[in-house]
């Protein structure tokens, strides 16, 4: 998301920079400041149970449980693991005495270090904290092992500490954490710069197999999300919203909800007219029975189709440089060999499993909420914003999120504000606003609708001497907070992601942009920008492979010279599928690779023709170079979800508008992969020194581009719109 | 209307309307938080219970339809599992455990039912037999090649159990 827009620059160069410090033993480069809460700078840590509480992560409680503060959301993709593991390595702890909990809302002690605020999202957990809690579990350790040698009265060189058990090899002394908490809550919190990191040489769970998850209760059905809180006296709430962007509520009745049993009240809200009831259904037939009039004035009232073919015409003009090498407008006119293409891409609906939803509590005191909270600091703002209260007075409990994708992270806290302005009308009772499968599907907040063109030709090496590329659609960042500084010159970082930083060697190299405002709410989506510009830059370079008559891995290695990284990962693929080998008749191969949050990936995907003509994809092969491999098997899985979740936009999904209004509701029409959609996918890690890098998102551009690639290679034609659905081969 | 149910070996007395869909009997009347919403029109497998033993969703099935009848949600299967790791619901939740199956995890109560179902029906389910018996379930984080894996898994901790 608005991530590693910050984190890019500096952030990443000093990081690494870092890491290199840290890998060579040197007593740990710290120049990402560990947060230390308040009472942790105190000398003692000491809570009256015997508990360490030995800094803002990392506490140990005298039953041995090591419990670490997670300052990132839990959604689905291991930040409850991976961040636990980074502790545990430097802790020592056995993993199994490890649980995990979510942070609470205060920036000061838990600010994303790519961001400076409190929040999750741009594939950055792992690597804005790889240090930080590393330093957390160094600092633990240090504490538990001073407090044993005071009470054995030994040096604290003879200590050795393993799976959570201190020992003195000479007396045959040992304690564990659990018995050490007490005394070592009394020891000074050690200064940062006397804690000594391990050598990767040395780690036990970093980069290591058998680590398993610690966002457990998720096959009992203990695991809480945002819709199985409970609150004493808490009303369920339902809203109708308007059906169309931008129109709002002339006149309503309400007098038919209002006999229905169960429901309590019915309130209008600035998004609509919200039905609390005692419960879920009521509050769904409440909401049911409402007679609304709708003032359309101000409301959209076009269609996606008329949105796209402006697009169209637009992307025929110049537009807004943010890339440019050489020059490219007359390399273009001098050449008579023009290869073209137009790529067209639909809006997009996240469809996380668990729709929107909250619950917020507004009292005098000021308001707490609980939900899958992806931006703290943000939605603190926001909601103190509105209530005319300190953002400190907006309490946040963070639990397990059935998804985000992004949508979580709204930039106007959208559903969270909803649930705000019902609670704020509900007499301090809490409310958990519910939103219905097509509340979510129409809410808006979609990845945009893009059109890109571009336009090459090849030299007579074959190897491309020009590249243009236009890109038309609206800006994510318009209108929020990061506008201000993440939209340069004109330019939305977050459109021309992945085009403008092209990897591949071409001496006259343009990107334009056309930034188009449309009244029709907009967000990141996993991996943002590169969900197009990885599909149309991977098809194009595909198809001037194919004009210069080579193989398309060979074609991209050649152009990928400055770039070991990306061909590191092009290299592994392509063996491990196989590329050049022959393939069972009505079997094809298409690959792709693309950087996006700092991690390289490259996937081929093998596709079936069947006697219908239609086809599906039946492999997937994918290398990723992701630095230091945290916990593989977590990488593993977001790689195969992040292919799971390009596959839906790849073959099927699409938001579409008419008359103003969005025409998918549910999954019978905004239709996603199912298990008979899913391929085999064989994930093949990059082992690297280098600093990490996230895993979330960069799964998912390569996937769509592969397959059409694969496509391709059966019929001669690069297909250029997504989704592909109803193509035959 | 009041209507008697039996879940998980419990019987609960519920005070709704006839059409009440049993999700939100079980969610919101006996705040059993296991079962999932999803799409609330049978698309997603999010809700997925069994009914007699047969998986159904039951955010479409109205209260009245299961009117003393034997009803099993993702709590009942855990603790079925508890008791025999020998038995379907021990092997489901065992392989789906060892393979790390959950990400976000909010559609698998609902993933791991429908595989359930299949397993005490068919012992040997491949590909197809998979393919049918679970595309009603929706993941959209994509665990779907874990899910295929577990399935198996289990399948051959059952057969083990069986033949030792
Ligand atoms: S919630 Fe019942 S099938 Fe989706
Ligand atoms: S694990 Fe997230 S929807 Fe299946």
């Amino acid at each position: 998301m608005l991530h590693r827009i910050q984190s890019r620059a500096s952030n990443l160069k000093t990081s690494r920079r870092g890491f290199l410090k840290l890998a060579a033993g040197a007593s740990a480069g710290l120049s990402l400041a560990l947060h230390l809460p308040a009472q942790a700078q105190r000398s003692a840590a000491l809570s009256s149970q015997g508990e360490l509480d030995a800094n803002a992560f990392v506490r140990i409680s005298p039953d041995n449980t090591v419990t670490v503060v997670i300052k990132h959301l839990e959604m689905g993709q291991g930040t409850f693991t991976g961040l636990a593991t980074l502790v545990a390595e430097e802790l020592d702890a056995d993993w199994a005495q490890i649980r995990s909990e979510h942070a609470p809302a205060d920036s000061a002690r838990y600010k994303n270090l790519h961001w400076g605020s409190q929040g999750t999202g741009g594939s950055s957990a792992i690597a804005n904290a790889f240090t930080q809690m590393r330093i957390a579990g160094a600092g633990a350790r240090a504490m538990l092992v001073g407090a044993a040698a005071q009470q054995w009265q030994v040096p604290v060189k003879h200590l050795e500490v393993s799976k959570g058990v201190i020992r003195h090899a000479a007396s045959g002394r040992s304690a564990t954490f659990g018995e050490l908490a007490g005394a070592a809550a009394q020891q000074p919190v050690p200064a940062q710069d006397s804690l000594k990191l391990k050598d990767p040489a040395q780690f036990i769970y970093i980069g290591k197999a058998g680590v398993p998850r610690k966002d457990v209760g998720k096959t009992d059905g203990s695991a809480i999300f945002t819709q199985d809180i409970k609150r004493p006296e808490m009303q369920v709430a339902m809203v109708a919203h308007p059906p169309r962007f931008g129109a709002r509520v002339a006149s309503f009745d309400d007098s038919a909800t209002r006999t229905i049993k169960g429901v309590i009240n019915v309130v209008q809200i600035p998004t609509g007219i919200a039905v609390l009831a005692r419960d879920t259904w009521s509050a769904k037939q409440g909401r049911d029975a409402l007679k609304i009039t709708w003032d359309n004035h101000q409301a959209f009232q076009g269609s996606s189709r008329e949105i796209l073919a402006d697009y169209h015409q637009r992307v025929s003009q110049p537009g807004t440089r943010a890339r440019n090498d050489g020059d490219a407008v007359t390399a273009l006119a001098r050449t008579d060999q023009r290869i073209e293409a137009t790529f067209e891409f639909p809006y997009l609906a996240h469809a996380t499993m668990e729709p929107m939803n909250c619950v917020a509590q507004v009292s005098e005191a000021g308001c707490e909420i609980w939900n899958g909270d992806q931006v703290q600091t943000m939605d603190q703002g926001a909601i103190a914003a509105i209530l005319g209260i300190k953002p400190e007075q907006v309490t946040i409990n963070t639990v397990f999120a059935g998804g985000s994708f992004g949508r979580r992270a709204n930039p106007k806290s959208d559903y969270v504000l909803e649930a705000v302005e019902i609670a704020r009308r509900a007499e301090g009772k809490p409310v958990k606003l519910v939103w219905s499968r097509e509340d979510d599907t129409r809410a808006g907040y979609f990845r945009p609708a893009y059109v890109h063109k571009i336009s090459a030709a090849l030299g007579e090496d074959g190897l491309p001497t020009v590249w243009q590329q236009r890109i038309v659609g609206q800006s994510i960042l318009a209108g929020t907070a990061f506008e201000s500084f993440l939209v340069k010159n004109g330019i939305d970082a977050t459109s021309v992601e992945g085009a403008s930083n092209l990897a591949y060697q071409i001496p006259n190299l343009q990107v334009e942009l056309h930034t188009v405002n449309q009244p029709i709410p907009v967000q990141w989506w996993r991996s943002v920008g590169h969900t197009h510009t990885g599909f149309s830059t991977e098809v194009m370079i595909d198809k001037l492979a194919h004009a210069a008559g080579k193989d398309p891995v060979e074609y991209r290695l050649a152009l990928l010279q400055q770039h070991p990284r990306h061909r590191g990962v092009l290299q592994l693929a392509a063996e491990k599928a196989g590329w050049g080998k022959p393939l069972p008749q009505g079997r094809f191969r298409g690959v792709a690779v693309h950087e996006s949050f700092n991690t390289f990936v490259a996937q081929v995907a093998e596709v079936a023709r069947h006697n219908d003509g239609t086809f599906s994809v039946e492999k997937v092969t994918c290398a990723v170079d992701c630095g230091v491999a945290v916990n593989p098997d977590v990488i593993r899985a977001q790689m195969e979800g992040g292919i799971g979740y390009g596959l839906s936009p790849a073959l099927l999904s699409e938001v579409t508008l008419e008359d103003g209004q969005v025409v998918q509701s549910n999954f019978h029409d905004y239709q996603v992969i199912r298990i008979n959609h899913s391929p085999q996918i064989d994930v093949h890690i990059v082992p690297s020194a280098e600093a990490p890098t996230g895993v979330g998102e960069p799964g998912t551009p390569p996937i769509a581009p592969a397959i059409a690639n694969a496509l391709a290679a059966a019929t001669g034609e690069w297909q250029t719109r997504l989704p592909l659905k109803g193509i035959r081969v | 209307m009041s209507v008697t149910l039996e879940i998980n070996g419990v019987t609960h007395r519920v005070d709704a309307s006839a059409e009440t869909p049993l999700l939100w009997v079980i969610r919101d009347h006996l705040e059993m938080t296991g079962t999932k919403f999803g799409c609330g029109i049978a698309q997603c497998g999010a809700c997925t219970v069994h009914l007699d033993g047969q998986p159904i969703r039951s955010c479409s099935t109205p209260l009245a339809a299961v009117a003393g009848r034997k009803i099993t949600t993702i709590e009942g299967l855990a603790s079925d599992a508890a008791a025999d790791h020998n038995s379907v619901a021990g092997a489901v939740k065992d392989a789906w455990d060892a393979l790390q199956v959950a990400q976000c995890g909010y559609c698998q109560s609902g993933q791991m039912m429908s595989a359930a179902a299949l397993l005490s029906q068919n012992s040997r389910p491949d590909d197809a037999a998979i393919d049918a018996a679970m595309s009603g379930n929706i993941c959209r984080c994509a665990t779907y090649p874990r899910i295929r894996t577990a399935i198996k898994t289990a399948a051959d901790q059952l057969s083990a159990g069986k033949t030792s």
